[in-house]
């Protein structure tokens, strides 16, 4: 399974301060050790950024793809600064990842034409201006509307990732299983199936600490079973990786030998 | 509408492997597809192919393969030079097969006097290989490794029991190992795991998956090899991403096909050509499941595949 490193968002206080600071120390440090841990992406969160949002991607995305080989999930709503993030990304080793598209109108208009235009792809929640549907059928017609203005951006099926959203299990317990079902009917959206992707951590939240661990991974199992294609996650978790690690070699998407859990 | 063929792109790539050294120095590897589909991938090396040579006189060798190296095969040096100069080896293999406690027996520092002739007497590469005694092997392959320092050359097999040592050795020596497990793709990724938790490059390994001949269960060979490059590309995993080894002398000199006089079996026709046929069938199978580097006997079977390489490149 696709892994894209989470740790680098502004939301984490070290980065927030780095990003201000314009130290690239912290971001390398984060991305250089996600990647040793198996990440194949690494997500670069600035938020909004409505000061300086393309000097600082343009900044960010070098600086991280100095010490990684690796392509990036760029994740901002600041179109100014996905547009700076994706020509300064470095395609060498793969193609950037935008993140996000969603179901609403302006979100969808904005970002969706980028895909096309700097031949990246794109993550695409299925939400929209109402909200997240309940039902899994129902983030399958929103995801009929993002892919149909993929076709019309020029954008093919394979490159859009859709995510269904997770909700916490502590607050939506009835949701839990619409979004293991939607990854299912996401996949039969298109031959080849659609690609999909989750931030799963969301699982958890407002769980005790000790309870995220064991919510988060026997959940990615529920998902991975139904052809989860990808997940953004902390790789320097190692019971979370060991377990993507095992169901992948369980449904032999991983060659088995002994010490598969050491590569 | 006009016919598009079908094209698939795979996740993965062959590492590249260069041994030997200066201008002789052979590349190979770096693939990023299956075999040969050069429509939808590239191939940047062909496979290549190493006339093996021993360490004793090949009394076990079927006459119509013995005989081409009539008059220099009692010298190893000797017949390191005439593959590479009258027959045009671009790498010669030396099998140290003398060292077996069940033949000659040779000691280490033998294997080693063999060695260090071998190598002034030829400058294209050289692979060392063990006569497949795990205990032997470690012994003679660690002293061989040490007498060819400089050299870049490949030496194995490396196998479950023994690799420790043999391992050790080549990172002191700067060369390549053969990784070689009994047709069994999980033991090879388990053995490529370990010989790299021992510090050692993974771009520095080639894979014996123990190559069979046909008639002598090549098909299993085959399927471990299609599994092996279907793990390497498509489902991008490092530790399969070796160049593939196929030494296929032992198996097919040992063949009835290839042995069988023709006083026994007059319907089978010429002997001779029976063999060389035999080792170049085996061969041209082997480069279709992915080998890229070949050890041979016959020069005629090794014009012929290299022939057809040339062809299907």
């Amino acid at each position: 399974m696709i892994i894209i490193g989470e740790r680098i968002s502004v939301i984490a206080r070290k980065v927030r301060e780095a990003m201000a600071a314009r130290d690239p120390k912290p971001l390398q440090e984060l991305a250089r050790q996600q990647f040793e841990k198996g990440a194949n992406y690494i997500d670069l969160s600035i938020g909004p950024a409505e000061d300086d949002g393309p000097q600082l991607m343009d900044w960010a995305v070098k600086v991280i793809q100095e010490v990684v080989s690796a392509p990036l999930c760029l994740d901002t709503t600041n179109k100014a600064a996905m547009i700076a993030g994706l020509k300064a990304h470095n395609n060498q080793w793969g193609r950037a990842l935008i993140n996000s598209a969603s179901g609403e109108e302006e979100r969808l208009n904005n970002m969706m034409p980028l895909a096309g235009e700097y031949n990246a792809e794109i993550i695409a929640l299925t939400l929209t201006e109402k909200g997240i549907p309940a039902l899994a059928e129902e983030r399958c017609e929103v995801a009929a509307n993002i892919m149909a203005k993929a076709m019309e951006c020029g954008v093919p099926m394979e490159d859009i990732w859709l995510d269904p959203l997770i909700l916490p299990v502590p607050f939506q317990q009835d949701k839990c299983k619409e979004s293991i079902r939607a990854i299912r009917l996401f996949r039969e959206l298109n031959d080849p199936p659609m690609k999909t992707t989750v931030g799963l951590s969301n699982i958890a939240n407002g769980a005790p600490k000790e309870m995220k661990g064991i919510i988060t991974r026997t959940f990615l199992v529920l998902l991975m079973y139904e052809g989860l294609y990808s997940a953004i996650a902390d790789p320097n978790d190692k019971e979370f990786m060991d377990t993507m690690k095992t169901v992948d070699v369980l449904m032999e998407k991983r060659l088995y030998a002994h010490s598969y859990l050491e590569m | 509408m006009p016919f598009a063929i079908p094209k698939d792109s795979y996740a993965g790539k062959i590492n590249s492997l260069t041994f030997g050294s200066g201008d002789k120095a052979v590349t190979i590897g770096g693939e990023n597809g299956l075999p040969f589909l050069s429509f939808e991938s590239s191939i940047s090396n062909r496979p290549v192919v190493a006339l093996e040579i021993q360490d004793v006189a090949p009394s076990d060798w079927p006459d119509t393969v013995r005989k081409v190296y009539d008059g220099v095969s009692g010298s190893p040096a000797q017949w390191a030079k005439f593959c590479q100069d009258s027959l045009g080896a671009k790498i010669v293999a030396l099998r140290l097969v003398g060292t077996h406690p069940d033949r000659e027996n040779r000691s280490a520092d033998d294997a080693v006097k063999t060695v260090t002739e071998v190598l002034s007497a030829v400058d294209v590469p050289v692979m060392i290989i063990g006569s497949g005694h795990i205990e032997k092997d470690a012994q003679v392959l660690k002293a061989a490794a040490e007498a060819a320092k400089g050299k870049e050359c490949i030496i194995g097999k490396a196998q479950e029991e023994n690799y420790r040592t043999i391992v050790t050795a080549a990172i002191a020596n700067n060369h390549k190992i053969i990784a070689m497990s009994q047709l069994d793709v999980n033991l090879a990724k388990q053995l490529n795991i370990l010989i790299t938790q021992m510090g050692f490059n993974r771009e520095n390994i080639i894979m014996d998956p123990m190559s069979s001949a046909l008639g002598y269960g090549i098909e299993y060979t085959y399927s471990v090899m299609e599994r092996i490059r279907q793990a390497a590309l498509v489902q991008n995993d490092p530790m399969m991403q070796t160049p593939l080894l196929c030494d296929i002398g032992p198996n097919v000199w040992k063949t009835k096909e290839s042995a069988a006089p023709e006083s026994e079996l007059p319907e089978w026709g010429s002997l001779e050509e029976r063999g060389i046929v035999w080792e170049s069938v085996t061969a041209a199978t082997m480069i279709m499941a992915g080998c890229n580097l070949l050890v041979m006997r016959h020069p005629k079977a090794v014009e012929t595949v290299n022939r057809l390489i040339g062809e299907l490149m």
